[in-house]
């Protein structure tokens, strides 16, 4: 008896040490939630503290005279005179004027205020509008990249200013006169690559990618559904069968770079294909993406009850009838689901595409699938690399870019799993 | 004609052959009473005339667009005088890229010497002959064979048998390209790595310990000779691994634990997406992350306590790489967790054990054969990462365990060895595919252990 009471005494004195342990336990949990959502807080807060001036541009506007006489140019419709013709003067003019302060000494550090691609749009414009010569207009063009760091970044020590203290000063000015803007850069949309941040843009990459994507998907969809139908409904069980299988599940664990070897390898120097092109980039991330395919359709197939089958079969159904006209159509909600997710793993995909040459310095935008082209990942990889922050600024909304068409996709795939999923 | 277009072309010759299967089908069946008197149903007769006039059509365009290049270079090269035959792969490419040019009109034919002229004028009638060639050969062979589809149609024929196994072949052939990607895998690493062990010692690139595969220029010059030890590679990988590990393990295991045994189901279905969010941002971005945000901030933190840092260390690269690794880990965790019985929890439960002494003492065991295959997959997969290390950790092959150093990985080393201009017999762009080969040969080797282990816990339970 006495015996019982000291046991259950000791139980009694060793319970809050152990309910300390349990709450212990239960704090250590919630560390780890804590830990992992600040990461994907941190992730975010900084990519969009970094990138959102990305989504900015800065122009300048400016009163410009088309002075045949400065510009060495009567007719903008000759095209030898538009080749000898100067159509930076009249700019440098210009913001001269806006500029009381400035002297004629100053024309060099007045230039580099506006973006050097300004006298080409200038050329365009007096091209396509020969009349306006000896006019004077208001028009906008892009500031330099320089001032467009200085306008976005004047206070921030990690930007270093290029601008001298009296270009500063005449920025600040402009801006007083409302001349300096910022605005929402659609430029960035519109454009290719580019030397010049200010002229930067996505369009390209986003072309690209959208490029490699058909052609992943045209391939991967139908191959990978038909060797989940094969290897579901057909397959025998025999070792040749076991192999595949266990091809197809190591195949999904390989890094994604070992596709690169195989891709620059056997596409480009054995089958002779060309570096850079979207072909290829959907080709090797096909492969990649095709275990994934396989899988989740394997596992869409699964879910389709017996009986459909035993149904289909009553009434006189070949398997391939039954397969086609009824495992198929029920199944094909939980294929397109693993797919938009197998696709959705490929657009974000950048190590194989490094490998088979589409990290080239590319401006047009890509018009087919055997033009040189760039990826958004790449493309973020690219200005990531860049010692100039206005790149990493651009880097970075180009990252907000590629989650934006990551979550649109993400989500589709929910929505399409929640609108036609079946319970049986 | 352009391969594409004709590609078109067979694909409505082949539409075109469905149709005439259809009717011709139809008209078989009208003298009999009707089309209940066909063995098939009209559609897989004209399926059948389709498959006939398309598909040895659409093989032989394949093959011919496949290999028209490297035939019309054989012959071109083969009318080459001796003197201009060239001794070396690049040599070859340099020569065959200039008498392109000439031929495509980019290069005026008198710039080059006589012969590289001629062969371009050689070229230049090859392409166009065998772009003609190629045309009839795929036309011809899809009306012909489409004719004969099309004429051995009977009513007895079982149409639908026939269409069945073709369907039932491309099936099977579809389930087959995942071996031949693992055949494709094995053949592009094997035989460049064999050419790279032919120019470098076996023993040198295992047991060397300093990696610096710049060839030089001239043969005199200083260092001349690269040297390929990977030692240095496969540390500074498992340097970073191990740092992700530290990190993925303990955050990813417990979070699991949390998540199955003491979240209620509004937390459990706020956190669990929010957790996979982050397996699904590219690694592109985490690199960037690494490279940009925490790779300063740890080496402004380790100067701020009086510790030297590298600007591009492995603690930057390997905390990144931990946090993309978490979702992974908790995920698989999760899964092997909620596999143990609830029998097990129950009964240990009912003894008067608590929720902590549950997991630790009862499911934890349980479960751990699952866990560490599971963490096996992530340390796998944290070898191959490449993004981040690219970005983040940097080319010096340090030799070195100190977490602030730089170093570098065996991916790294293959994107920076291959990507830009290369030369396909230098040892240096062998090393890369040697590097991949093992590589190649590590992940799967964990992949195979870890997936063994997963399976064999779960037929425990089942």
């Amino acid at each position: 008896m006495t015996d019982h009471t000291s046991q259950a005494e000791l139980v009694r004195r060793s319970l809050k040490h152990r309910y300390r342990k349990e709450r212990r336990f239960r704090a250590y949990g919630i560390l780890a939630i804590a830990i992992a959502l600040t990461a994907l807080i941190t992730l975010f807060t900084d990519i969009v503290g970094k990138g959102y001036t990305g989504f900015l541009k800065t122009t300048i506007t400016l009163e410009v005279t088309m002075d045949p006489d400065l510009m060495y140019l009567d007719d903008p419709t000759d095209s030898k005179q538009v080749r000898m013709a100067d159509f930076v003067a009249p700019l440098v003019a210009a913001v001269d004027n806006a500029l009381p302060g400035a002297t004629a000494d100053d024309q060099d550090a007045l230039r580099r205020l506006i973006n050097p691609y300004a006298s080409n749009e200038l050329r365009d414009a007096l091209i396509e509008n020969p009349e306006w010569m000896g006019t004077t207009r208001t028009m906008s063009f892009l500031a330099h990249s320089n001032v467009d760091v200085y306008v976005k970044h004047k206070g921030d020590a990690a930007y270093s200013i290029k601008l001298t203290g009296q270009q500063q000063s005449w920025v600040d000015e402009l801006r007083e006169q409302g001349l300096v803007e910022t605005s929402f850069n659609d430029v960035f949309f519109t454009n290719g690559d580019s030397r010049d941040p200010a002229k930067a843009g996505v369009l390209g990459a986003i072309v690209g990618s959208l490029l490699t994507m058909i052609i992943t998907l045209v391939l991967a969809f139908p191959i990978g559904v038909a060797a989940a139908i094969y290897l579901e409904e057909f397959a025998p069980r025999n070792r040749l069968t076991d192999f595949i299988e266990v091809n197809i599940n190591n195949l999904a664990a390989v890094p994604s770079i070992i596709f690169g070897l195989l891709g620059l390898a056997i596409f480009i120097n054995l089958f002779g294909m060309p570096r850079s092109v979207p072909v290829v980039g959907g080709l090797v991330l096909t492969l990649m993406t095709l275990p994934t395919i396989i899988i989740s359709s394997r596992a869409a197939i699964k879910s389709v009850p017996p009986s459909v089958r035993e149904a289909a079969e009553g009434i006189g159904a070949s398997k391939m009838q039954v397969v086609l006209h009824h495992v198929l159509p029920l199944a094909l909600p939980g294929m397109l689901t693993g797919s938009i997710i197998g696709m959705a793993q490929a657009l974000g995909e950048t190590a194989p595409l490094l490998l088979i040459g589409m990290v080239a310095f590319i401006v047009e935008v890509p018009e087919g699938v055997f033009d040189a082209a760039t990826v958004l990942p790449v493309q973020v990889f690219l200005w990531a690399g860049s010692p100039e922050l206005a790149f990493i600024e651009r880097a970075s909304a180009a990252i907000m870019v590629l989650l934006a068409f990551l979550m649109t996709m993400n989500a589709m795939a929910i929505w399409l799993r929640k609108r036609l999923e079946r319970r049986w | 004609m352009q391969p594409l277009n004709l590609l078109l072309l067979t694909m409505v010759l082949a539409v075109v052959a469905y149709g005439l299967g259809y009717t011709r089908s139809r008209a078989l069946a009208m003298p009999l009473g009707g089309v209940r008197h066909l063995k098939s149903l009209p559609g897989y007769y004209g399926v059948r005339a389709a498959i006939w006039c398309g598909v040895p059509a659409l093989i032989i365009l394949a093959f011919w667009a496949a290999f028209e290049g490297k035939v019309i270079q054989s012959i071109v090269v083969g009318t080459l005088p001796d003197t201009m035959i060239p001794d070396s792969a690049g040599e070859a490419s340099l020569l065959m890229s200039k008498i392109g040019n000439v031929a495509n009109g980019s290069l005026p034919p008198g710039f080059v010497e006589e012969p590289v002229a001629k062969a371009a004028e050689l070229l230049q009638a090859l392409q166009v002959q065998s772009k003609i060639y190629m045309t009839g050969l795929v036309v011809a062979v899809a009306l012909l064979a489409g004719f004969l589809g099309w004429i051995r149609i009977r009513p007895l024929l079982n149409a639908r048998e026939q269409v069945e196994a073709v369907l039932r072949w491309f099936f099977f052939a579809c389930a087959g390209v995942a071996v031949l990607t693992t055949v494709g895998i094995v053949f592009s690493v094997v035989f460049e790595t064999i050419r790279f062990f032919e120019q470098v010692p076996f023993f040198e690139f295992f047991f060397g310990t300093s990696w610096s595969p710049q060839l030089a220029l001239r043969t005199d010059q200083v260092g001349s000779e690269g040297a390929f030890g990977m030692i240095p590679l496969f540390t500074g990988t498992l340097l970073i691994s191990f740092i992700a590990m530290l990190i993925a393990a303990p955050v990813g295991l417990m979070s699991a634990i949390y998540l199955s045994e003491y979240a209620n189901k509004r937390v459990r279905s706020i956190v669990k997406p929010l957790l996979e969010m982050l397996a699904g941002i590219p690694t592109v971005v985490y690199g960037f992350f690494a490279a940009l945000t925490v790779a300063p901030f740890i080496s402004d933190l380790a100067s701020a306590v009086g510790v030297e840092a590298s600007s591009q260390s492995a603690l930057a690269a390997g905390l990144v790489m931990g946090i993309m690794i978490i979702p992974f880990v908790s995920s698989l965790s999760d899964d092997v967790i909620n596999a143990v019985p609830q029998t097990l929890r129950d009964g240990s439960l009912a003894l008067g054990a608590t929720q902590s002494e549950t997991m630790k003492k009862v499911i934890f065991p349980a479960a751990l054969p699952g866990i560490m295959g599971g963490l096996l997959l992530a340390v796998s997969r944290a070898i191959g990462e490449t993004m981040i290390v690219v970005m983040a950790a940097g080319l010096a092959a340090n030799l070195t365990a100190n977490p602030l150093e730089t170093v570098t990985t065996v991916t790294v080393q293959i994107v920076t060895l291959l990507v830009g201009d290369q030369e396909f017999d230098s040892a240096k762009t062998l090393a890369a595919f040697a590097l991949g080969a093992m590589l190649f040969i590590a992940t799967l080797l964990l992949n195979v252990i870890a997936l063994k282990i997963v399976r064999k816990y779960r037929e425990q339970y089942d």
